[in-house]
């Protein structure tokens, strides 16, 4: 049996075993705490676990080990980002958020603020950062199952998009948070010991010595006159050719994935999931420590692959490195276990990519299509005036339409490097909804011109910069390459557009007058003591 | 009982009372300081990454150079913070915020 087949069989098996979660998880969902946040049932291991597999995307598994593969240090010093972010989470928004809001980011910032207007902009805010973030993983979704199933016909890259994008549908609309949740957990657990086996194994082959495995990895996949270089920054980002521009680009890209993570309204949900604050604490902590064993073990899968496998057989298969991963599961299974060791690895690797990309697709789905129903329907049209029945409906029916304008998009783009796209949203991120957010908890004297400024001036001025940049026009590798409008030098806006969104808030609310000190109390009590919040759902 | 006017006054009376002053300057003299040294370090790892390379690959042992120390101390500082800040929470904010929420939920009934 060939290891494709095999690995269909595996995806199959997880698909069915999903969609028996999801059966499950639709009987168990009545009311909107149901839908939207589980029920607040899960406990803080469980719903670390959902963090882990909400945010462990097929970018950073495949991604990552690809880059380090090719590029050395630098995959590192990126995956770097990604876990310090949790703690601006843990330290200053897990618990305030699950003990003020209910169901979505704006729940926050509306509570002291004129709801209309703030739930508008952080509801936009909301489904463009988790529609880029969705576009990204669906058109890498084709890519991927093209290069490990062999499919590479465009039909085929179009089904694979469909098919992806048909199951995230299924999960949300009738899973809801409860079935994505579990869906998110069995993917975690399948993903972090499908990268620790290939690790283990790795480590095996060079006897637990890591200095001989950066040794060979830089001999084997470093550049040939300095293979030293492949163990420094340097390799991909703010290269020396790029002079100061690069390395200043680095620092931006560092700014918006340390602070953007704490903005991303998919992750932020995930804390509703929970009955209190001190779970909340507790899921951070688990997903740290999860996230971070993880990016340990992609340093390994990384070094592992430039060692074993070598630059140029990855470059041969996807010159983005993407398959270093699976090829590495390959050889180390081979190596140890024979040529049916490394077909059964391999085959593992690729359901596991699998069920990586469905399980963050749906955390998105989910959050966006929350968002529609339960901001802009039912707060902005129905002023409030909806029944908890009637947000639900729309939640589902938002959830299928979102989900289905994400496939028609991704097979439009599937062609362009719409890779961008996840620094883009961890920028919108960092720079709209971080500001508002933070502001929100903690200062005094914010208001709704505060929030409606800050939340539109960080994405308008991260959009932007982004248009106007090497990523879009000017470059050989940009999305419109034919054309140059490119003044913005930098490929991430973060040092600019979190500066203008956190300066935005800071304007928009001196120069208004509009406070309320009695809401402020409000929401100071509750966030901190957990005064009113929201009881885990009995039924 | 529960209109919210009369909410909004318990909750500013708590938000005037010592024992919550006292729980929000634990928090915030704890995470704040803490968050600015998170950031800083890091940013001065993100900065070395850039401007100073021949540091990053002085070898430390065999192939193992500063940089992959350096990058491998993120995580146990990452690791570090959540640990100590957990510990904090539950020894000098939790039981306040216990105290605190009790007294208002009897109120409120």
């Amino acid at each position: 049996m060939s290891s494709t087949t095999l690995s269909t069989i595996l995806f199959l098996a997880f698909v069915a075993a999903t969609l028996g979660i999801t059966v499950w998880a639709s009987r168990q969902t009545k009311t909107a705490a149901d839908y939207y946040a589980g029920g607040r049932s899960f406990s803080g291991a469980q719903n670390g676990l959902a963090i882990g597999g909400d945010y462990m995307s097929a970018a950073s598994f495949l991604g990552i080990a690809g880059i380090i593969a090719l590029n050395g240090y630098d995959g590192f010093l990126y995956s770097i980002g990604f876990l310090v972010a949790w703690l601006v989470a843990l330290l200053l928004v897990a618990e305030l958020m699950r003990n003020s809001g209910k169901f979505t980011m704006a729940d926050v910032l509306a509570f002291r603020m004129s709801p209309r207007p703030v739930r508008t902009a952080a509801g936009a805010s909301t489904i463009v950062v988790s529609i880029f973030y969705l576009l990204a993983q669906m058109v890498g979704a084709g890519a991927l199952v093209g290069l490990l199933l062999g499919v590479t016909s465009e039909a085929g890259k179009v089904w694979t998009i469909v098919a992806v994008g048909a199951l995230m549908i299924i999960y949300v609309v009738f899973g809801g948070m409860k079935g994505t949740t579990w869906v998110q957990i069995v993917k975690a657990v399948l993903l972090m010991s499908g990268a620790a086996l290939v690790t283990l194994l790795v480590l095996i082959d060079f006897g637990f010595n890591v200095s001989g495995l950066l040794g060979q990895a830089a001999a084997t996949s470093g550049p040939a006159g300095n293979p030293d270089q492949f163990l420094i920054p340097g390799m991909r980002y703010g290269t020396e050719a790029q002079g100061i521009a690069g390395k200043i680009d680095l620092i931006s890209l560092g700014l918006a994935l340390v602070l953007g993570t704490a903005g991303l309204p998919h992750i932020l949900i995930r804390f509703y999931t929970v009955p209190t604050a001190k779970d909340a604490r507790k899921s951070v902590l688990w997903g740290i420590g999860i996230i971070g064993i993880f990016y340990l073990l992609t340093l390994v899968l990384g070094f592992g692959a430039a060692a074993i496998v070598g630059r140029e057989e990855i470059t041969a298969q996807d010159p983005g490195g993407n398959t270093a991963a699976p090829l590495l599961a390959l050889r180390v299974g081979e190596e140890i276990f024979g040529t049916v060791g490394g077909t059964i690895l391999l085959a593992f690797i690729g359901a596991v990519a699998f069920a990586t990309i469905l399980a963050v697709v749906a955390g998105l789905t989910l959050a966006s299509s929350s968002s529609f129903a339960h901001d802009l329907y039912a707060h902005v049209f129905r002023r409030g005036q909806a029944s908890e029945r009637q947000e639900v409906v729309v939640a589902r029916i938002s959830a299928l339409v979102i989900g289905a304008v994400a496939i028609g998009l991704s097979i439009l783009a599937q062609d362009q490097n719409v890779a961008f796209l996840v620094a883009l949203a961890f920028a919108v991120a960092a720079s709209g909804n971080l500001p508002a957010i933070l502001y929100s908890l903690f200062w005094k004297r914010f208001n709704t011109a505060g929030a409606v400024s800050a939340i539109y001036g960080g994405l308008v001025s991260a959009l932007l910069l982004v248009i106007f940049s090497p990523v879009v026009s000017g470059t050989e590798r940009a999305l419109l390459p034919d054309v140059d409008f490119a003044w913005f030098p930098l490929s991430n806006p973060g040092i600019i557009s979190i500066p203008v969104g956190f300066l935005c808030g800071y304007l928009g609310t001196v120069l208004s007058k509009e406070y309320n000190a009695a809401k402020f109390a409000e929401i100071e009590v509750r966030s901190l003591t957990g005064v009113g919040a929201e009881k885990a759902a009995k039924d | 009982m529960t209109t919210r006017e009369h909410d909004a006054s318990v909750y500013e009376q708590v938000q005037e009372s010592s024992e919550f002053q006292e729980l929000k300057r634990r928090f915030r003299r704890w995470t704040f300081p803490m968050t600015v040294a998170f950031l800083v370090w890091y940013l001065l790892y993100v900065v070395l990454s850039g401007w100073a390379r021949g540091f990053m690959g002085i070898k430390l042992l065999g192939d193992i150079n500063v940089g992959l120390i350096l990058g491998l101390l993120q995580f146990v500082s990452t690791f570090w913070i959540a640990y100590a800040y957990s510990r904090h929470a539950e020894k000098k904010l939790d039981p306040i915020a216990d105290k605190l929420r009790n007294q208002v939920e009897e109120k409120a009934q």
